[in-house]
């Protein structure tokens, strides 16, 4: 990630050592910036990134850009195809489907943060674990992984929240369960490849701990495989939110979840198109925006690439 | 100054035997050299003396105590080593801050900031390649860096495998006149593997010939000009040498 060229050499020590820490947030920041400019230039990743932001404003700017109250029923307005008072036309119980959508992004944001900050983290830990480890640590840690691969993710959601009873945190919770083994098996691969590096025997000879060589030196080396299948599996996690809204087991009405639009629409699809089509086109655009996003990444984040810019 | 003993150092990768009784003993502030050929276990010497590999029997002894012993703190602090390639032993995303602070976070050293700045100048680099990333510089200075981070916690014992094999040969000799100097003024210990004689010749009192995991023979440097070695492997091997130098 660090591609810049170092600040400018100081002909005067005495600063450069009087002023350790300032540098480390520019060069952060500068890195970002690169990413940003590079995902920018290509227009899948471009289209991606554009999208997400427009999630992203549409969640925090949602009371403000949604028309009408997304849970007030109007039984005399119900089914009515698009117009000027309701963009998007209105549900079995004459409900604005375009503000409903609007709300909905918040629902679908919160899935996807909250997902990642679970899987990343336990993926990671997971991963790294066993492949520095290795013997039994990886053996037990890698079986158990098996075992929640072996599953189709769907089919283990659904027995999760099943078990759990139907609701949209026991769906977060059922989506962490089956998303962080894949992580794993990737961190536990990369792992692999540079656990025998010298720089890690070198930090051994130091005396540092496991702990603490997992975290500084092999975590910072798995970070962008895994951001980038991270952000591949959201779409994957979207598509899993919205078959167990669809299904009746992730959120639950009213909550204005999109999987869950779309099935309550499916009865009146025939005579009534929107009803089903926009949180449809929602979906399918954030998680292409995803799987786009994903692709740039892994493009950008690519060290042979990296050293070119 | 602290010397090294080695005793009956044995290790085996599940059947296969790779070290069989490797002994020898370097004087304080002697630099003893490690020759031999490719697999003959010279680097799986300094990586159990060293207990990056802790699975041999056999006695390694620095100073009066055995390295068993020692806590991974006290170990840090009297032996270190530098390693072969300069472009895998530095972590490729941590800047020379972080490379040099990390050692000292790790022990509690005090005065982080003065002793990175001493360790740059010691192994002549400027301070300001503090806030640069091992890619933004060349293998010579890669390889002064992993010296640095070495000397930063204050070893007695310097472990260097081929410290130079990985380098154009004029930097070669920059590096071995540093690590040279190095020993005169901490007082240091050295145990150095490498595959040229030369290198051996210019910087080793004592070497130790290695092969197929056994020491063939322990020899003074004066061994190498005349060739005097009694053993038929070590001639051999000085022999090759020789009359290599002789080509050139
Ligand atoms: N982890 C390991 N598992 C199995 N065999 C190993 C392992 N490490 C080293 N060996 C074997 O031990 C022998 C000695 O290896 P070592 O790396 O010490 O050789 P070397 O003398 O340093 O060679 P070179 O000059 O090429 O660096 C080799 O035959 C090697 O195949
Ligand atoms: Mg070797």
């Amino acid at each position: 990630m660090m591609t810049e060229t170092a600040p400018r050499p100081e002909t005067d020590t005495a600063t450069a050592t009087a002023t350790p820490r300032r540098r480390r947030t520019p060069q952060a920041l500068k890195t970002a910036g690169t990413l940003l400019r590079f995902l920018m230039r290509q227009p899948p990743s471009a289209f991606g990134l554009v999208v997400l932001a427009l999630l992203v404003g549409t969640a925090i700017l949602a009371p403000v850009l949604a028309t009408h109250d997304p849970y007030v029923q109007n039984l005399g307005e119900t089914l009515l195809p698009p117009s000027g008072a309701h963009f998007f036309g209105t549900d079995e119980l004459g409900r604005d489907v375009y503000s409903r959508l609007v709300h909905g992004s918040r629902i679908t944001l919160t899935i996807i943060f909250l997902v990642t900050i679970v899987v990343g983290p336990i993926g990671l830990a997971v991963g790294t674990a066993a492949g520095y480890f290795g013997g039994k640590v990886d053996i037990v840690l890698m079986r158990v992984t098996d075992i929640f691969l072996s599953f189709p993710s769907l089919i283990l959601s659904l027995a999760f929240v099943a078990a759990l009873g139907p609701s949209l945190n026991n769906a977060i919770i059922a989506i962490a369960l089956t998303a962080w083994p894949p992580i794993a098996r990737l961190a536990r691969a990369e792992t692999l490849t540079f656990r025998k590096a010298d720089y890690i025997s070198a930090a051994r000879l130091q005396g540092a701990s496991p702990l603490r060589i997992i975290w500084r030196s092999i975590v910072p080396m798995c970070l962008p495989s895994v951001l980038i299948r991270l952000t591949l599996n959201m779409a994957t996690v979207i598509l899993t939110a919205a078959g167990l809204g669809f299904l009746g087991l992730g959120a639950q009405p009213p909550l204005p979840e999109w999987g869950a639009m779309i099935a309550t629409g499916r009865r009146y699809m025939i005579d009534s198109w929107w009803l089903v089509t926009f949180p449809g086109l929602a979906i399918l655009a954030v998680s292409l925006a995803f799987n786009l996003l994903g692709d740039g990444l892994r493009d950008a984040l690519d060290p042979r690439q990296m050293h070119k810019r | 100054m602290k010397p090294v003993v080695i005793s009956d150092l044995s290790v085996a990768f599940g059947a296969l035997r790779v070290l069989h009784d490797v002994s020898f003993d370097v004087a304080a502030g002697e630099c003893f050299g490690l020759v031999g050929e490719s697999g003959s276990g010279k680097s799986t010497v300094l990586r159990c003396a060293s207990m990056l590999w802790s699975k041999w029997t056999g006695e390694v002894r620095i100073g009066d105590r055995s390295v068993r012993e020692m806590s991974a703190a006290d170990r840090c602090r009297t032996l270190q080593m530098v390693f072969q390639d300069p472009f895998g032993s530095l972590h490729p995303r941590h800047s020379i801050r972080t490379v040099l602070s990390e050692p000292l976070k790790i022990q509690n050293i005090p005065d982080r900031d003065d002793r990175m700045a001493q360790a740059l100048c010691d192994v002549g680099l400027p301070v300001d390649f503090l806030d640069r990333y091992p890619h933004q510089l060349s293998g010579g200075q890669r390889q002064r860096v992993a010296i640095a981070r070495a000397l930063i916690v204050e070893p007695d014992v310097l472990f260097l495998d081929e410290p130079t094999s990985a380098l154009d040969v004029s930097v070669q000799a920059e590096i071995i006149n540093l690590l040279m100097r190095l020993r005169g003024e901490k007082g240091l210990t050295y145990v150095m593997v490498s595959h040229d004689l030369a290198v051996i010749d210019h910087m080793c009192d004592r070497f130790a010939v290695m092969q197929a995991g056994r020491v063939v023979e322990v020899l003074n440097r004066e061994a190498i000009a005349g060739n005097g070695a009694t053993q038929a492997y070590a001639r051999d091997l000085i022999d090759a040498s020789l009359e290599y130098e002789r080509a050139l």
